[in-house]
């Protein structure tokens, strides 16, 4: 699946958008995996509070089931308007 | 309804009297717009990134939400990404109602909603740097009352 980082998570792990080959069944998964692989993802993935995900471009919780999804995004709060 | 994501600047008169012309059920039509505003130590810049796709569709949601609850003949949403300076124009809605409440209240949502649940990030770049904009607690507990 493609996941992508927006704002400072982006700066943090120093990549806009990678593809991961992964088997995890939640998003909360697809974290732990991430930030198994360098410091600069455990950085980012640090405090998930301070975090916001979508899962094929919904705003969805860190529970949210994997399968069959395309595109998870990872950003922090929004600020729009 | 529209809705337009750009880094080009807009032409608010243009919009707003394209907006409200030829309106037969509408007795009210209400605008807003965001402008960049200077902070303390001088604003150089202010960024702001978007999530293009997810953009879109999180702004004609919201909108559709808001048309379906006031029964808005129409809405219009505007947002510009890219780097703005001071005094440039972040964004606009307008809203179309049988009455002014609704165009109103209508407007206020779209506009709570725009802050803390459509993907942009704002970044502020002054000479001490460039930071995030933190999103704050108040925009968040504002969703509260709708």
């Amino acid at each position: 699946m493609d996941v992508l980082y927006f704002a400072w998570v982006r700066e943090r792990i120093g990549i806009p958008q990678e593809a991961v080959d992964t088997q995890a069944g939640t998003v909360m998964d697809l974290v732990e995996e991430l930030r198994g692989r360098e410091e600069r993802y455990a950085a980012a993935f640090a405090d998930i509070s301070a975090l916001r995900v979508a899962v094929d471009q919904q705003l969805t919780d860190f529970d949210a089931p994997l399968s069959g999804v395309r595109e998870v995004a990872f950003f922090p709060p929004m600020t729009g308007g | 309804m529209r809705i337009v994501v750009q880094d080009a600047p807009f032409d608010l008169g243009t919009e707003a009297a394209g907006f409200a012309e030829g309106r037969a059920v509408s007795g009210a039509v209400v605008t807003f717009t965001g402008i960049v505003r200077d902070v303390d130590g001088g604003l150089q810049a202010m960024e702001i990134e978007h999530y293009p796709g997810m953009t879109e569709a999180a702004l004609t949601e919201i909108a559709e939400q808001a048309i379906s609850r006031w029964s808005l003949e129409d809405a219009l949403v505007i947002h510009r990404h890219g780097r703005l300076e001071v005094g440039d124009m972040i964004m606009m809605v307008a809203t179309a109602a049988r009455h002014r409440k609704d165009a109103f209240e209508a407007a206020e949502y779209l506009m709570d909603y725009l802050k803390s649940r459509a993907p942009f990030w704002k970044r502020e770049v002054t000479a001490d740097g460039a930071d995030w904009v933190a999103a704050r607690d108040e925009d968040e507990d504002a969703l509260g009352r709708w």
